[in-house]
């Protein structure tokens, strides 16, 4: 069948039964109580939750073979806690299990790859694959398609009952000995872990993990004793050069220099550009340099904002000090700056992924938001974006929360160059659909900026950005630039088999990869 | 000789002609004209391959809207015919040369570059030429390069190897190359040239870069050569025409259309006479102007 | 033109590439790694060919490694390489002028 957004799409895939993407508002709510596996416990002052061992903590959850195991992302690519966990799994001999963590992973040595091979993993649920672990997939790897979710979906599958998570390993750079856990203090501090709380709430076990244990009780504490079956102690959790070391570095690349300035010049062009208003920018090279440009602006005119959301740097961090954000809603944190803000500043909140993002809840601070600005690998002249995968079909990125922030937010901004090397990123046909091109209000490239005549606030933007004498072009102009430097690339051929399948922020999918023929 | 053109040179950008990345993003960039450097940004033992590069790169992906140049090696570099063969064909609106101090140098290259737009079914005359003044001797004969050949629009003067030349040292406020840049100036004003200024080398200091261009545009500067994309905007902001500027040029060209239909010699403004120079003035004025979205035909005067 | 002896041009910067030539056993052997062979993989071999046969080029053996360079590169590129190998300067007397 074709969905909405013009994509081919298969009825049934294995297992999974496809709900096709009908439109980027459309979906409706699970209407049973939210799920969660969540059991009641049994403690007394004699209870001891913590262990030394791995395998030891593995066996008192009771782990057996066919279970789902979850993890969050917070330590990107300084990972030490899922390869530790799953080469303990593996030692224990538990097979056949579900890998679901809270976006990308990418880790090496052990890579995921071996643990498909071996059977520890047989299907995976995550925001994004790529590296090693995305080239296996696409030449067929994984007998179940990996289901990829935005930020937003996934709290909503877990409470759908779409996901269910039988153990959470929950890695904190501190945490007492009772389960009491935080990412914002020890060695190895990545800031806010607002991806585990679903996982904490939802999971029917939870082990913490940490490298780092301090005494009783541990404050701050993000996740609560009272959600944690045991606590490991390891030696290592993380490589903190690599969970982020300093302020991210703001890019000296003179093109994208100029697409951040003509995105903020956009925002700054707008109407909704006046105290108050909200934001988020993400953590590219290009949304760094387009939070500096932005403060730019706020400054020269006087205007604060309520308040940043999502993805926390230390330009966003710095704005906060200048007065020019009331608060920071901080779901995850980019950088050593951001993740030591929260202890720090009264108004640099810690928050879960699903306030942020979840579409079915009560209400996601993303629906607050003025503007949004995306990264992307691809647009397309429909406006749909393309954050996963490569010029070449290949796996490189992750969901994320960009189609979430798209449809929230008033003007949502895609930021990217018309040209990557040969790599032409304005297409006519984003080779994968990610976000619904209805919710992209403007693509602003090196080439010029591009208005979304189909957006709900096309008028208004065009006229504001016209007295504000920004030069538009249309997206079809874009594109064939970019082709008129490229040349026609030739299109990648793909089996009928579907390797992944691509949620929107509703549960609907949006799109389908398929294998790649060789 | 071609009818000159009035264009546009408030910022000059070099992308280097050995590495394509830079030559493809200047593309995009908002200076008004394009330099593509054989000299040197390439070392000498890429001359043949950035050659090919700038030569290939033109042909096949020219930017719209914007004056295009390569600046070749110097008139003593053995690399000066092969440059020349392969620029002329590339027919871009200039060619630079670099490091001129006689007027004998433009009018050989001139008569060479004739020589190849003729082989090759050019239209001879076409290519205009800007000459680099980078030293005290380009500076003491400006005048006679600035009137040395019909192709030459504009001088440019360059402060790394003039501050050598003169045993001087090279200070972030200029005061060594002062006199320089207003010497080069009188020699283009006196040609009815466009002048343009050296480059402000520290991209990390935009107050001084606006203090700088500021200067310029006040001693009379056309434009400004750049080091980074960055300097772009803020360099072009300032050689944007103010409304007192635009009006007076209208007036001039309104007394100079006036003048030709009452078949007069010669046209007066406010008890002044308006020579050739001063009308170009006018209509370089007007084109800033355009190029800064102003309206300038609905303008009253 | 004769490829008298081996000669490198480009580079492995993004948006470029190596082109390496030497002498050949006969015929013409062209080895390329890309970048985006997916996308412009046959593109890229006709523009090579297509430079090759420009210049006279039958008898070599050629490698390009590509960064994602534009086809206008590619050709520059192996036109300076040949150029080198050869031992010759490039023939600007057959190439006509761009009119716009």
């Amino acid at each position: 069948m074709i969905n909405a957004v013009g994509r081919e799409i298969p009825e049934k895939i294995g297992d999974y039964v496809v709900r096709p993407y009908t439109g980027a508002y459309d979906g409706s709510p699970s209407t049973t109580p939210v799920r969660s596996l969540r059991c009641a416990g049994k403690t007394t002052s004699d209870t001891e939750k913590l262990t030394y061992s791995l395998e030891d903590a593995i066996r008192r959850v009771g782990l057996t073979d066919g279970m789902t195991i979850s993890f969050h992302h917070s330590f990107r690519e300084g990972d030490k806690i899922i390869g530790q966990v799953l080469l303990a799994i593996r030692a224990l001999g538990i097979k056949n299990l579900k890998f679901a963590p809270s976006a990308v992973v990418n880790i090496k040595n052990p890579s995921i790859v071996d643990f498909v091979k071996d059977g520890t993993i047989t299907s995976i649920e995550a925001s994004g694959i790529r590296g090693e672990l995305g080239d296996a997939v696409l030449e067929g790897l994984m007998d179940q398609p990996v289901i990829l979710r935005p930020h937003g979906s996934r709290p909503r599958a877990i409470e759908a009952g779409e996901l269910n998570i039988d153990v959470a390993f929950i890695g904190a750079s501190a945490a007492d000995e009772y389960g009491n856990a935080t990412g914002q203090i020890g060695p190895n501090a990545c800031g806010a872990l607002g991806y585990s709380f679903i996982d904490a709430t939802s999971a029917a076990k939870v082990v913490v993990i940490t490298d780092y244990l301090v005494d009783y009780p541990c404050v701050p504490a993000s996740i609560s004793q009272q959600y944690v079956d045991v606590v490991c102690k390891v030696d290592e959790i993380g490589d903190p050069e690599k969970i982020g070391k300093g302020a991210t570095r703001m890019t000296k690349n003179p093109r994208d220099l100029m697409i951040a300035q003509r995105s903020a010049d956009v925002m700054a062009a707008s109407r909704r550009f006046k105290d108050g208003f909200g934001f988020q920018t993400g953590a590219g090279a290009i949304s760094i340099a387009c939070t500096n440009y932005l403060a730019k602006h706020m400054e020269e005119k006087g205007i604060k904002a309520s308040f940043a959301l999502g993805g926390m740097t230390a330009s966003i961090v710095e704005m906060y000090h200048k007065g020019l954000v009331r608060v920071l809603e901080c779901s995850q944190c980019f950088d050593s700056v951001a993740a030591r803000a929260i202890v720090e500043n009264p108004n640099i909140v810690e928050i879960d992924n699903a306030v942020y993002s979840n579409a079915h809840t009560k209400g996601a601070m993303l629906d607050k938001l003025t503007f949004g600005i995306l990264a992307a690998l691809e647009v397309d002249t429909d406006f749909n974006v393309n954050i996963l995968t490569g010029s070449s079909g290949e796996m490189m990125g992750g969901l994320g929360g960009g189609p979430d922030v798209s449809a929230g937010a008033d003007i949502s901004i895609v930021c990217l160059p018309i040209v990557r090397g040969r790599t032409p990123s304005v297409t006519k046909r984003v080779f994968t659909c990610c976000t619904p091109g209805e919710t992209v209000a403007a693509v602003v490239t090196e080439a010029g900026i591009a208005l979304n005549p189909r957006h709900r606030h096309y008028e208004e933007l065009k006229e504001d950005l016209s007295k504000a004498g920004l030069k538009l072009v249309t997206i079809e102009h874009l594109q064939k630039m970019a082709e008129s430097l490229t040349g026609v690339p030739q299109p990648i051929e793909t089996t009928d088999r579907v390797v992944c399948v691509v949620e929107y922020r509703d549960g609907s999918v949006i799109d389908v990869i398929r294998e790649i023929k060789k | 000789m071609a009818e000159k053109t009035i264009r546009l040179k408030r910022t000059g950008l070099y992308a280097s002609g050995s590495t394509p990345v830079n030559m493809i993003q200047a593309i995009f960039y908002n200076e008004d004209m394009l330099v593509y450097d054989l000299e040197d940004s390439v070392p000498a033992s890429e001359k043949d391959a950035a050659r090919l590069l700038v030569y290939r790169m033109l042909k096949e992906h020219r930017p719209e809207g914007k004056y295009i140049c390569i600046r070749v090696n110097g008139i003593y570099s053995e690399e000066l015919e092969q440059d020349l063969q392969a620029a002329v064909r590339a027919n871009p609106d200039c060619i630079r040369i670099p490091k001129v101090e006689y007027a004998r140098e433009v009018q050989a290259i001139s008569r060479h570059i004739a020589e190849i737009e003729e082989a090759v079914g050019l239209e001879v005359g076409k290519i205009e030429l800007i000459c680099n003044i980078e030293s005290y001797m380009g500076v003491l004969n400006a005048q006679e390069i600035a009137m040395a050949d019909p192709r030459v629009v504009a001088l440019s003067v360059a402060a790394e190897d003039l501050t050598a030349s003169l045993k001087a040292q090279r200070t972030k406020a200029g005061l060594e190359v002062f006199y320089a840049r207003n010497a080069v100036l009188l020699a283009c004003r006196a040609a009815g040239v466009d002048a343009l200024d050296i480059v402000f080398s520290d991209i990390n200091d935009e107050e001084g870069l606006r203090a700088d261009t500021a200067l310029a545009k006040n001693l009379g500067f056309d434009g400004k050569t750049v080091v980074h994309p960055r300097q772009i905007d803020v360099v072009n902001s300032y050689f944007t025409p103010s409304m007192k500027e635009i009006k007076y040029a209208l007036r001039v060209l309104k007394a100079v259309e006036e003048g030709k239909q009452a078949g007069k010699g010669a046209v007066t403004l406010d008890g002044g006479m308006i020579d050739k120079p001063m009308e170009l003035r006018a209509r370089t004025t007007l084109a800033q102007a355009e190029a800064a979205g102003i309206n300038v035909e609905r303008m009253v005067l | 033109m004769e490829i008298k002896k081996a000669a490198v041009a480009g580079t492995m910067e993004s948006s470029d590439c190596m082109v390496t030539i030497r002498p050949g056993d006969g015929t013409l052997d062209i080895q390329l790694d890309s970048d985006v062979k997916v996308m412009f993989g046959t593109s890229i071999l006709e523009t090579i060919q297509d430079t090759l046969a420009s210049l006279g080029v039958t008898n070599a053996d050629v490698e390009v490694r590509d960064r994602g360079a534009l086809d206008c590169v590619i050709r520059a590129r192996v036109e300076c390489a040949v150029c080198r190998a050869s031992g010759e300067a490039f023939d600007w007397t057959k190439e006509a002028a761009y009119h716009g």
